[in-house]
């Protein structure tokens, strides 16, 4: 979604600052990377990614050319564009870079071609939240546009999406995350523990929620079903009824003045929270840590619900074939052997092959972001600025805490276009 | 052969005025009345002849009511620019001596449009926010124990907001036809007697009207337009006709947008019409 796009920005700021963190990145990688074939040097090679930006990140095309000698062409757009795109001009990308629910809707049109498996050579390595929707075998499966549900197809011609794990994977997840509310733990002033507080009438006008429709829904869901008011079927796919509940039930709450605001971008996002305007909201993770990095507290806190989460991959164009196909499979495969998750993971992002990502990771690090020990030094942004202190938590814990208590995935309703109508309303009421 | 380029100068004069405005006026309304017709989805536009897209713009109570919304803040702003605009309009024209000295004071008018319309807008947020300066002043002054909530965030903010932006397209144009007054129709009222009001009510308002019909015009259409002020001043709680718009571009639903924008035309130039109807601007020209 949107959410993407603007925290490509962030990265990009911050990559601008300084190319130093991105050398310094590049030394230690080099160091484990090598084997790799550097044909693609002799050879050129161009691959045109587009896509919704979280990783259209300017220091993995300068790796990736480094390592590979592949040159990566990147453009980035809102979903929306993404998926008009995807499918209207199939022939303008070689490697889509899209969110799940994305592919949904994309992947039917047969503009992306499904991977072998056999040619992953990481794909043992992919968590298997992405196989078959569990992070640990006894975790509950997610509701929405669960990656699994589309991550998967019969044979290499094959439009359906298969139930289960096959040797055909439409997309390689390459980045995902899990969000909750944000909150000011100066001006809360009690514990937060679930969604439903965000509706207290003791932060009456000082609440907002993202005025984006397919994110805003899923937000209102949780907090309607933490509230006891209605049990969805599937917050991810709702009825007509459903949806008429969630949005009467906003409209009602904005009529008794619950809400400061409604924010549309990321920077809007911030100031509300910097500004104490509001004091708990909808928000994404870049959006907490800026908040912070003007000295500010603020809490990404992890609710007794869930999370909501998103996330995206790599798919590969259709009519890709040849040489430029063996250079797009080199290039997945040099995009899960690590460099690159630890890029990511070192954002506050997850990587999808974990294993490969550690050992791009100090154990500090590691420790830091992904199981959620205590930092034992300063953690640094990837412009070399100290993110947090030595002794700071993350919040929410470990990758499993959070990844493993993922209450519903963003998605594509099939009664999109009365949702968003709906939430017009709201907005209008 | 005289005869025919004779007859033929005119309309090759007026022709590269048509060629502009045919090719940038004319054909996007064509062609944006043409695109309301059509079917969408997520992936496309497919050409089409359906009026579906208007039975669900005209048939829902959020256009109506958005609409009413839009026109109570075109009404709002008008009022209170024309007002404004009026007297310091009358001010520069009447009040102030020398030609220099008002175009000095005009030109100290048009200061703040030296800055970007988003940078003066956005510069209210910390002076009308909770912790902002009126708030932070007057609970420091102890005048209110708590910070009053609807200076940022509603339709007062947003009417602020506009006001501020737009007053100057009022006080241009009433100020230039004030200007043309002829000084002597005062000087002539005042002998027979008229009262300092009765000169303004009956000599130089009736002759200001071209200009407050010209400023009401570029007021009411940009009111009409708007939708950054209405979603920043408003935090999005409050709804307006091109944000509605907005939101359905946002969404790729071009076809819905476009029916929505030849709506909102179709109104617009009713208004404009309503204006002309009541003043004759070309007295102006």
């Amino acid at each position: 979604m949107t959410e993407t796009t603007k925290t490509t920005g962030i990265s990009r700021r911050n990559l601008l600052k300084t190319g130093a963190a991105a050398v310094a990145g590049t030394a230690l990688g080099s160091g484990v990377i090598t084997g790799f074939p550097t044909i693609w040097a002799q050879n050129p090679i161009t691959l045109r990614q587009f896509g919704t930006g979280v990783s259209n990140l300017n220091a993995i095309a300068e790796k990736c050319k480094e390592d590979l000698g592949i040159t990566l062409e990147m453009t980035a757009t809102d979903s929306d564009a993404a998926a008009q795109r995807a499918v209207t001009q199939p022939d303008s990308y070689d490697i889509a870079d899209i969110e799940y629910w994305i592919l949904k809707k994309v992947f039917p049109t047969g503009v992306i071609q499904p991977m072998d498996t056999s040619r992953l050579t990481y794909y043992d390595k992919i968590v298997p939240l992405f196989k078959t929707g569990k992070l640990l075998p006894d975790s509950v499966i997610a509701q929405g546009t669960a990656p699994h549900t589309v991550g998967f197809v019969d044979g290499p011609d094959s439009k359906e999406f298969a139930k289960g794990e096959t040797g055909w994977f439409t997309m390689v997840p390459t980045i995902y995350n899990a969000d909750t509310l944000g909150i000011r733990p100066d001006l809360v002033g009690r514990e937060i523990t679930t969604w439903a507080d965000i509706m207290d009438p003791a932060f009456k006008g000082k609440t907002a929620i993202i005025n984006v429709p397919s994110i805003g829904i899923m937000d209102a869901a949780m907090i309607m079903e933490a509230m006891g008011n209605i049990t969805y079927g599937d917050k991810g796919n709702m009825t007509t009824a459903e949806i008429d509940a969630t949005i009467d039930f906003l409209i009602k709450a904005k009529q008794d003045g619950q809400f400061r605001a409604f924010w549309k971008s990321f920077d809007e996002s911030v100031n509300l929270m910097s500004s104490g305007e509001v004091v708990i909201q909808s928000m994404w993770s870049p959006a907490v840590a800026a908040v912070r990095s003007k000295g500010i507290e603020c809490k990404y806190q992890p609710l007794k619900e869930g999370y909501r989460s998103w996330g995206g991959g790599l798919g590969l164009a259709a009519h890709l074939e040849g040489a430029q196909l063996d250079a797009a499979y080199e290039y997945i495969n040099w995009y899960t052997s690590g460099w690159v998750g630890g890029y990511l993971n070192r954002q506050g992002y997850y990587s999808a092959a974990m294993e490969t990502a550690k050992e791009h990771m100090s154990a500090d690090e590691w420790g830091f972001w992904i199981e959620g020990k205590a930092a034992q030094g300063d953690i640094l942004a990837p412009d070399g600025t100290v993110m947090e202190k030595a002794g700071a938590v993350r919040d929410g814990g470990s990758f499993e805490e959070r990844m493993g208590k993922v209450a519903c995935w963003n998605s594509v309703m099939d009664e999109d276009r009365y949702m968003v109508r709906r939430w017009n309303e709201f907005i209008a009421a | 052969m005289n005869n025919l380029l004779m007859r033929a100068t005119p309309y090759l004069q007026a022709t590269p005025l048509l060629v502009i405005l045919g090719f940038f006026l004319a054909i996007p309304i064509l062609l944006l009345l043409v695109v309301s017709f059509w079917d969408y989805d997520f992936a496309g536009m497919y050409p089409d002849f359906m009026t579906l897209n208007y039975a669900e713009t005209l048939g829902s109570w959020v256009t109506w009511r958005t609409y009413v919304n839009t026109l109570k803040f075109a009404v709002t702003v008008w009022a209170i620019t024309t007002f404004v605009g009026f007297w310091v309009a009358y001010f520069l024209a009447f009040h102030v001596r020398t030609a220099t000295m008002q175009m000095v004071l005009f030109l100290v008018c048009t200061v703040p449009f030296l800055t970007s319309n988003i940078i003066r807008m956005i510069s209210w947020i910390p002076v009308l926010g909770r912790n902002g300066l009126i708030n932070s002043g007057l609970v420091g002054a102890g005048v209110v124990e708590q910070p009053i909530e609807w200076l940022l965030y509603s339709d007062f903010a947003v009417v602020l907001a506009m006001v501020h932006l737009y007053t100057l397209f009022m006080v241009t144009p009433i100020f230039n036809t004030m200007m043309r007054i002829d000084k002597s129709l005062v000087e002539a009222a005042r002998d027979a007697g008229a009262a300092d009001w009765q000169i303004i009510w009956n000599v130089i308002l009736p002759l200001a009207k071209p200009g407050i019909a010209i400023g009401s015009i570029f007021v009411v259409t940009l009111v009409m337009a708007d939708f950054s002020t209405v979603q920043v001043m408003s935090g999005g709680q409050s709804a307006s006709v091109a944000l509605m718009m907005r939101n359905q571009m946002s969404l790729l639903q071009y076809p819905a947008a476009a029916a929505n924008a030849i709506v909102l035309l179709v109104v617009v130039l009713f208004m404009v019409a309503g204006i002309l109807r009541v003043v004759d601007i070309r007295k102006e020209l």
